[in-house]
């Protein structure tokens, strides 16, 4: 186990030594100690390498993570996991706003509960939240699934796009554009899948569906001649 | 004219200035549609520019340089504030940002091409990084867009510089449009999205939403890349002084300034026309931020929308900008509304340099469509030829105005060697009018 201690060392330092791990590094365990909120930990990360932030994050945290497993033992400021391509990211505690938010591709799991706009602009991400996420989540959602074990705020799926949302308590309201859809046998699939991964206690049947109702993917024109 | 009946004479048919032809065509073609206009370009109005500026010129005060022989610099260094590797340009014209998918993949390639060439930069736009664009130019400007389109590490730190596009002078407060026409395969792939859809993005960033938070997004972009690359802002021309002011408190090592007169690929006629300010006005206000704030030319200043030729990037320098951009214009020397196309022009209801239906895909000059048979008619070796061509006709040109104010570089030029034609112009640029020690609104003058 490698460990940063940022009592010690800057926050240019704790990045440049994640970034030097190559793909075939032997060092692949790393332990962030005394992070004391600050912003941008561990972003860019392009290793598979397993980093353990003890506390909790500011903004950005592991921001375009690529390959790498990172997993925040306490609560994530704004922008966790922001534009996140692969690897995995779990956070124990509470997520501020924008988790996830243009994430390409892997896994975030949020313990705790979500803030306001999670998911934002998602573009292939999977995001897993085990509480409840705030208003304007998923707004212009794109694509990728996201999981929601509590109860969803305002305006869910605002404009959205491709994006499959899963949420098993009450829906405040829907955004424009988003419609409760059927709950097929492939979407209890994916469920399943992402129950599991993110190692939530919940049933895919207990979830309701809701995706884009695709009333604004083109402009309506009267063409009254 | 008199009246048929009783011979009386008649008044004449008067057309309402209000209600003219124009407006009420737009009227009528509302009604039928029941959707606002769409188009491509900036502003068409006329707005108080660069024309209503003159170089003094040498005099007896003034000793000017010899035209051909005596050197006259261009060359400038963007992003020397934080990065490890500013950006060096031979010439102070850099090329805007344009996506891929509004352009074709060929006119992308033309401008890296062109630019290469003529020794200064290009930028990515709304649908991120091709490899095309990316192989042809030296340097290369990558563009984070609201949107986000596209975004990934590996080509951030392909680039050379980062754009933050807070906004454009197009439309300051509004996102892309970019429409099904042109929503291609490869366009859809890239951006994530259904193919065929009419695409409309995001007008404000997802993850921050002022400027402490940019503060700390440019941290995080720095350190994804190492604190190598130049990080810019763009802004479009609303508030120049406190936009100017909060990029520079973010953090920004190079603040972009378009005007209304820039051009979009796409967005509503009314947002194009109505909202945002001639770059004229907004030149003097951002570098009086700078000044105030101690920053000026330790961050440069690129200003942008409706630059055309040499005259204007001298008077934009002499202004106090470090280097201009272009967009538009660098679009017409690739070949766009040229009127060898009139007939196909006509066809399609316009005329060769009035032709700005670019969401509709149907470019005739096969610049702004993705449709494989028209894009077949744009050569990009021959495309980046012509841009070459053109940025270093306008170089020559700025550098034959600096010589006649005696000026060794570019940078050297002054607000002093300036002055203004109209009330308007020397109110916005706060240039004497011509004659006269004075302008409206000069500090400690009665009127």
């Amino acid at each position: 186990m490698q460990i940063l201690d940022m009592a010690e060392i800057e926050l240019r330092e704790m990045n440049a030594t994640l970034h030097a791990q190559a793909e075939k590094t032997n060092q692949t365990a790393w332990e962030i100690v005394n992070p004391r909120g600050a912003h941008a930990i561990a972003c860019g990360l392009d290793a598979p390498i397993e980093v353990t932030v003890k506390g909790s994050t500011g903004y950005y945290c592991a921001g375009m993570n690529k390959q790498a497993t990172i997993n925040i033992k306490g609560s994530a400021g704004p922008g966790v996991a922001e534009n996140m391509m692969s690897g995995t990211v779990v956070i124990d505690g509470d997520a501020s706003q924008y988790a996830g938010a243009t994430g390409h591709g892997g896994l975030l799991v949020i313990k705790g509960n979500a803030s306001s706009r999670c998911g934002i602009s998602m573009k292939g991400i999977d995001i897993v939240v085990h509480g409840s996420i705030g208003h304007m989540s998923a707004f212009m959602a794109q694509s990728g699934n996201m999981v929601v074990c509590g109860d969803a705020g305002e305006a869910l799926g605002d404009s959205l796009y491709e994006a499959r949302l899963f949420v098993r308590g009450s829906v405040k309201s829907l955004g424009a554009d988003c419609a409760e859809k059927e709950m097929r046998p492939e979407h209890l699939e994916i469920l399943s899948d992402l129950l599991e991964r993110a190692g939530a206690d919940a049933k895919p049947e207990e979830f309701k569906r809701y995706g884009s109702a695709r009333e604004l993917y083109t402009f309506k024109i009267d063409n009254a001649y | 004219m008199t009246d048929t009946t009783n011979g009386a004479p008649r008044t004449t048919p008067i057309q309402s200035a209000t209600f003219s032809n124009p407006i009420n065509a737009e009227i009528r073609r509302a009604a039928a549609t029941g959707i606002y206009d769409i188009r491509g370009g900036g502003a068409k109005r006329k707005l108080p520019h660069f024309d209503d500026l003159l170089f003094l010129g040498a005099s007896i005060s003034r000793y000017p340089l010899e035209g051909y022989r005596e050197k006259c610099d261009t060359s400038v260094t963007l992003g020397t504030r934080f990065a490890k590797n500013p950006i060096k340009l031979d010439i102070p014209i850099t090329i805007a940002g344009m996506s891929f998918g509004a352009l074709s993949g060929p006119a992308k390639e033309a401008l890296g091409r062109g630019a290469t060439l003529a020794g200064t930069s290009t930028t990515t736009g709304d649908g991120g990084m091709t490899s095309e664009e990316r192989g042809h130019s030296n340097k290369l400007v990558y563009q984070y867009l609201p949107s986000r389109y596209g975004m990934n590490p590996d080509d951030l730190r392909r680039a050379d510089a980062i754009e933050i596009v807070v906004g454009q002078g197009a439309k300051p407060g509004g996102g892309g449009m970019l429409l099904g026409q042109k929503i291609s395969d490869r366009v859809a792939e890239m951006r994530n999205l259904p193919k065929g859809i009419d695409q409309r993005s995001a007008c404000r960033h997802p993850d921050w939403t002022g400027p402490d938070d940019l503060e700390i997004k440019i941290l995080e972009l720095r350190e994804i890349t190492g604190w190598k690359v130049p990080i810019y802002i763009k802004v479009g021309g609303a508030r120049p002084y406190f936009d100017t002011t909060l990029a520079v408190k973010a953090g920004a090592d190079v603040v972009v300034l378009d005007g209304m007169q820039g051009g979009t690929a796409a967005t509503q006629d009314v947002f194009i026309e109505h909202v945002g300010q001639p770059i004229l006005a907004c030149i003097r206000e951002a570098v009086r931020a700078l000044q105030d704030l101690g920053m000026h030319r330790e961050v440069q200043l690129v200003v942008s929308g409706g630059i055309r030729t040499g005259a204007d990037v001298a008077k934009a320098m002499a202004l106090g900008a470090d280097a201009v951009a272009i967009g538009t214009a660098a679009l017409i020397a690739l070949g766009d509304n040229d009127p060898k196309w009139e007939s196909e022009y006509n066809a399609l209801g316009t005329t060769a340099g009035a032709y700005d239906d670019w969401h509709e895909g149907r470019d005739p000059a096969g610049i702004t469509t993705q449709d494989p048979e028209l894009m077949q008619r744009f050569d990009p070796i021959e495309g980046g030829r012509r841009l070459n061509n053109y940025l270093r006709v306008m170089t020559l040109e700025a550098q034959t105005i600096a010589r006649a104010c005696g000026k060794s570089h570019l940078h050297n030029l002054e607000p002093e060697d300036l002055c203004a034609v109209t009330m308007e112009a020397a109110a916005m640029a706060k240039i004497p009018l011509a004659g006269t020690d004075w302008y409206p609104g000069k500090p400690n003058t009665s009127y």
